[in-house]
């Protein structure tokens, strides 16, 4: 909202500075969010009055114009078509800073001869002065502006530009501004009493009124003024409205503008002669029923919209637009003033239905106070008489179906300090409310506050809280910290899991990515290699922005592989990724379950070629390295069982088992997924739930003692059939007591070992903790080992 | 006597001009200077002497003993500095680079995150989430803000079709303008199932929290933060994006007060963003407290000054925060009679781009290598 600050300077004393009182509103929820000054660089621009015009000899298109500046005399060459003998204009000297109309820069004008001719000075257009676009003529001034004043002290302005926080329906307006500035500053308000002739007949009889829907209109008022003539506003309220982002249209529209600025109430003006059967009414609109609004675009209504009709027919979109059968023009000559008092959820529905969010309608819809009503519709009024030359109607026809006492409310320093941890005396919260128009009356040690009418926000006592709060100033209340809750709840373990896990990944050399959780059915389709892909389900967005983001994501695949390929066109080396996001899958009548999802992709090697040699392209074997290495550092030890996952090359892949419970899969990407994305080269994924991890993440762990005798190694090379699986050998030979560890370090087929059969050569570390163990100990496990490898497995000992 | 000092001085010099090596230096030095070695020996044997003869040839010793001793101690440096130049000759290039190992990274955000959380924790604060998709009541309706509030038109929304994947079912939602449907007529379009959303604000956790007292599932006080995803239906440019990261933040006990709020948060900006950073606090507007605040920080840039990135006001806005509203404490079942609480919020997003320079909030989500690497 931009706010004149002379407009402001009517209603309230201002003595500070414009950069000062921004601040002070800025601090008290009012946001100065720019300035305006208007006539900043008017240093030598005064008002003057043209005397004679006289034509210029060599030139038809100028004249020399010889202006009056109270004291002296002077004469101008000027090219402007609107000049009149009498009219007041404004004159810059030389040396003034004006704005060039041509250039748009500040430029200082510098005595000039123009075709021969002498120029002291100039007359400037509304565009060299930085008033408006305007530069058809030059500006002139109202027969009333002071001869040889300074333009600056005439005209001159600063603008504030305020956002206006929703749950201030009255502050959009001079008035609401003036009460917080009066409040903040300590200075005295000024609003007169609105008083004007009604020299016209009673409006009762004249105006039939009804409210059909007073749920959804709880106040209607309205003035009669007849005699009025269509024109031109005045130049100064033109200026205004200008000034304040709106554009003059007529004196009726601008005044209704005009006191909607000044009040904060919109108001409508009807063409009374074409309201038919003289009567108002206020109803629901009819199914099907249409209007022509003013913008002559034609709006199909519904129940739950509101109307202002006549007789026969709707006129209005209550609230938020007029309509053309009724609207004001060249031959209306008794107005129909409307203020009224509309139900905010419905003028915002209707607003957004209609796709008409209007001035009136974003006004309406935070919630005017009824109580504002008249006193707008009583100053429109009183300049309609005094600006369009018309006669009021006696009186003010209204209906006040919603009236409503409000009970004031109990406020004691306590309940103040309580909030704020301030320490304010009653007498600061008295004042600060007081000088916001609040009623205080102290019973003992507390206030009971009535709230003025226009302030519609103030409903319990934290509200006043706030204003008091505002008053006095933020800044005034003290710092404490919060004190700490002795019985601090544990921290929630899948936060903390995820942390470890992403922590463990980028030590692994994986770099985290954050993803867009939308994606797109033909996306998640690509993820399958399968002939017909399983029916994945999905969470659809009702009002998705484009069809690449229509669908909550049930993975997080798409979205690496996606990464990868965009990299690849920079990156020649290893590309490896993960992310730590959610996937979401749909449940009936619920919230979809939302599963933390780790998701890594490991392309090309870990390493950059060097002078070391080249990297080494990942395996399935560096793959489940990888999530061997962050299990481990997680306390767990999975087993991993074939798989059949339709993103991942059959023979490659495998599922991560905990106790039984799959809790992941890793493998090679399947070439058709990988060729869909655009991806020339192998890469590998693993995929780990992290609440199915969670439940097997090692808590508290537990020291053991460090063995303090030595450990005997045995290297045993085995020969079995190839497809025999190794981990049925190494579960076999850590079944028995005193084996503390086997590694595999050797897998050979070929040469001496038969067709058919494979040599698994391992390390088995035997350790006891009670004493140092012996050979023939050892020999002895040693020996059972291999007889149940080779009773159960079929494994002998390489020869 | 065998020998004069001085002969022995001139002998161990000339010896000592053909050493080369420490070892050679060792054997010198034990030779004339060891515990038995020569000059020792002539020492030793003052003691035999008369007085008079033992005071000149101990004083004619004794200078012999310090001119070796010198001649010992530079010959020890000259092989030192031989033995460097040696070693570099047959050594290798310390220069060239070392074997490559691979270095992650975290994302920026998750950074950020990290460190936001830590500061609240080492506060006392407990980490929690919510969930992303989530019912229309816990985003606006049990934070204040009814179907046909003003706030919701400042945080568009992506609404969630009820059923799985059904194009038909939903088609119908789908018609006119974002916002244009208000969510009361949404009611009907669903048959009457909740409307579910992708949540615009964490202040949705907040509202949860509340909620889980009442629940019986959570015990006062509360001192939670929530950070997570939250997302809004908007057009996409350097600084807007339709997914972002927020942080938001409630404290619920007896005797808490907005001087409380006022010190969590001005300690929060001055371990995050340094203690020399100004703080201020001013009035603002939003539905779920009251009185609400805006927190903002001195600008980095102009400190204080005005300048292009702070819009010419010196502050940046960083944080809303405020009073908990006591019909949002009420309709999660704490009595705002007995209990007062804070809440507060702020972008995770934004705070990174504050912190880091970053121009476009679009490379946060587009993986690229060279901008991720940088973090």
């Amino acid at each position: 909202m931009k706010i004149s600050l002379k407009w402001l300077k009517e209603y309230v004393d201002i003595a500070l500075p414009a950069e000062e009182l921004a601040h002070k509103l800025t601090m008290a929820g009012f946001e100065v969010e720019g300035m305006r000054v208007i006539g900043g660089g008017w240093d030598n621009v005064v008002i003057g009055k043209i005397l004679a015009i006289n034509p210029h000899p060599n030139a038809d298109r100028l004249t020399l114009p010889t202006i009056d500046l109270g004291t002296e005399q002077v004469t101008v060459v000027c090219g402007a078509p609107n000049l009149k003998v009498g009219v007041k204009v404004s004159y810059a000297r030389v040396g003034a800073q004006l704005i060039d109309a041509h250039t748009g820069q500040v430029a200082t004008l510098k005595a000039a001869k123009i075709r021969g001719i002498a120029s002291n000075g100039m007359l400037c257009s509304e565009r060299e002065l930085g008033i408006s676009d305007s530069h058809t003529g030059i500006l002139t001034l109202p027969d009333d502006a002071p001869l040889g004043m300074p333009l600056a002290d005439y005209m001159g302005d600063v603008i504030l530009d305020v956002t206006i926080t929703p749950n201030r329906p009255d502050c959009p307006s001079v008035i609401g501004i003036a009460r917080e500035v009066a409040a903040l500053t300590g200075q005295s308000l000024h609003i007169p009493e609105i008083s004007y002739q009604e020299a016209g007949p009673s409006i009762e009889g004249q105006v039939g009124l009804a409210i059909r829907a007073p749920d959804l209109c709880p106040r209607y008022c309205a003035s009669l003024v007849t005699g009025v003539k269509l024109a031109e506003s005045p130049v100064w309220m033109q200026h205004r409205l200008q000034d304040c982002g709106m554009r003059p249209i007529n004196n009726i529209v601008d005044i209704t503008n005009y006191v909607m600025l000044e009040y904060g109430q919109p108001l409508h003006s009807f063409d009374f002669e074409r309201i038919r059967g003289k009567k108002i009414i206020v109803r629901r609109a009819n199914h099907g029923e249409v209007l022509i609004t003013l913008d002559g675009v034609e709006r199909k209504l519904s129940p739950d919209m509101l109307v202002i009709a006549d007789e026969d027919r709707a006129v209005a979109v209550a609230g938020v637009m007029g309509g053309a059968n009724t609207e004001v023009t060249g031959s209306t000559t008794t107005i129909l003033l409307e203020a009224a008092s509309f139900n905010p959820a419905s003028i915002h529905y209707t607003g957004r239905t209609l796709g008409l969010p209007s001035e009136a309608c974003t006004r309406f819809e935070r919630g005017i106070s009824a109580g504002m009503t008249m006193p707008a519709l009583k100053r429109a009024t009183q300049l309609l008489v005094e600006l369009c030359g018309g006669v009021a109607a006696r009186g003010i026809e209204e209906a006040y179906p919603g009236k409503t006492e409000r009970a004031p409310l109990s406020l004691s320093a306590g309940d103040v300090n309580r909030i704020l941890g301030s320490d304010f005396s009653l007498e600061q919260i008295n004042n600060a409310l007081t000088s916001l128009g609040f009623e205080c009356k102290r019973i003992d040690s507390s206030l009971l506050v009535a709230t003025p009418y226009w302030r519609s926000d103030i409903r319990l006592t934290v509200d006043l809280i706030e204003e008091v709060a505002r008053v006095i100033g933020y800044d005034q209340i003290p710092m404490t910290m919060p004190v700490q809750p002795l019985n601090k709840p544990a921290p929630t373990p899948i936060i903390g899991l995820k942390r470890n896990v992403s922590q463990i990944l980028t030590g692994l050399g994986f770099q985290e990515i954050i993803t867009y959780s939308l994606t797109s059915l033909e996306t998640m389709n690509n993820l399958s290699a399968a002939a017909q892909p399983a029916e994945p389900s999905l969470l659809r967005l009702a009002n998705p922005m484009t069809s690449e983001q229509e669908y909550l994501r049930p993975s997080l695949r798409a979205s690496l592989l996606a990464a990868v390929a965009a990299n690849r066109r920079h990156e020649d080396s290893g590309i490896w990724l993960f992310e730590l996001g959610k996937v979401y899958l749909p449940r009936n009548n619920n919230l979809p379950d939302e599963r933390e999802t780790l998701c890594a992709i490991m392309s090309g090697p870990a390493v950059e070629k060097s002078w070391h040699g080249e990297g080494r392209a990942p395996d399935f074997f560096e793959a489940k390295g990888v999530v061997e290495s962050l299990l481990c550092r997680l306390g767990i030890t999975a087993s991993y069982e074939p798989a059949s996952d339709e993103s991942l090359n059959s023979a490659e892949q495998a599922a991560i088992v905990m106790d039984g419970a799959r809790v992941g899969v890793l493998g090679k990407l399947h070439p058709d997924v990988l060729e869909r994305f655009e991806i020339t080269e192998s890469a590998y994924l693993f995929e780990i739930d992290l609440p199915a991890l969670l439940r097997f993440v090692v808590g508290d762990k537990l020291y053991r003692q460090i063995p303090r005798f030595p450990a005997v190694v045995r290297d045993v090379a085995l020969v079995i059939d190839a497809d025999v699986a190794h981990q049925r050998l190494v579960d076999i030979i850590k079944s028995f007591p005193l084996v503390e560890k086997v590694v595999l370090f050797d897998v050979y087929s070929g040469g001496q070992v038969p067709q058919g059969k494979k040599s698994l050569a391992y390390r088995i570390t035997f350790q006891s903790r009670e004493h140092t163990l012996t050979d023939s100990e050892v020999n002895t496990v040693q020996q059972q080992i291999l007889e149940r490898l080779g009773g159960e497995l079929g494994a002998g000992l390489r020869g | 006597m065998s020998e004069q000092p001085e002969q022995l001085k001139i002998k161990a010099l000339q010896e000592l001009e053909g050493v080369t090596s420490a070892d050679k230096l060792e054997q010198w030095r034990v030779r004339y200077l060891g515990r038995k070695g020569e000059l020792t020996l002539i020492l030793r044997s003052l003691a035999e002497l008369p007085p008079d003869e033992r005071k000149t040839l101990g004083a004619r010793a004794n200078q012999t003993k310090v001119s070796l001793e010198e001649a010992l101690k530079q010959k020890e440096q000259v092989i030192k500095e031989a033995q460097l130049v040696a070693a570099k000759k047959g050594g290798i290039d310390i220069t060239l680079p070392g074997r490559p190992l691979p270095a992650g990274r975290l994302h920026p955000i998750t950074q950020t995150l990290h460190e936001i959380c830590d500061i609240f924790s080492a506060m006392g604060f407990q980490v929690v989430e919510g969930p992303e998709a989530e019912w229309d009541y816990y985003n606006f309706e049990a934070l204040n803000i009814p179907p046909e509030h003003p706030a919701r038109d400042t945080q568009s929304t992506f609404w969630i079709a009820h059923g799985t994947g059904n194009r038909e079912k939903s088609a119908s939602v789908n018609t006119g303008t974002i916002g244009a449907v208000s969510p009361s007529v949404r009611y009907e379009m669903e048959g009457g199932e909740k409307p579910m959303l992708l949540r615009t604000q964490t202040t949705s956790v907040t509202a949860r929290t509340i909620a889980e007292v009442g629940e019986g599932k959570r015990q006062l006080p509360i001192m939670v933060v929530e950070p997570g995803k939250v997302y809004r239906y908007e057009a996409t440019d350097a600084t807007h994006g339709w997914m972002l990261y927020q942080i938001d933040g409630l404290v619920v006990d007896k005797h808490i007060t907005m001087a409380d709020l006022k010190g969590a948060l001005y300690e929060f900006v001055h371990r995050y963003f340094g203690a020399d950073r100004k703080v201020r606090f001013r009035a603002d507007y939003f539905p779920f407290v009251e009185p609400g605040v805006e927190v903002a920080i001195e600008c980095a840039i102009c400190r204080g000054d005005g300048c292009r990135l702070c819009g010419d006001s010196g502050w940046i806005e960083i944080a809303g925060a405020g009073m908990t509203h006591p019909d949002v404490l009420r309709r999660g079942g704490i009595d705002p009679d007995v209990y007062t609480s804070f809440a507060f919020g702020m972008g995770a997003d934004r705070t990174v781009m504050l912190r880091y320079g970053v121009d476009d909030i679009r490379l946060f989500y587009g993986s690229d290598l060279r901008f991720l690497r940088q973090f």
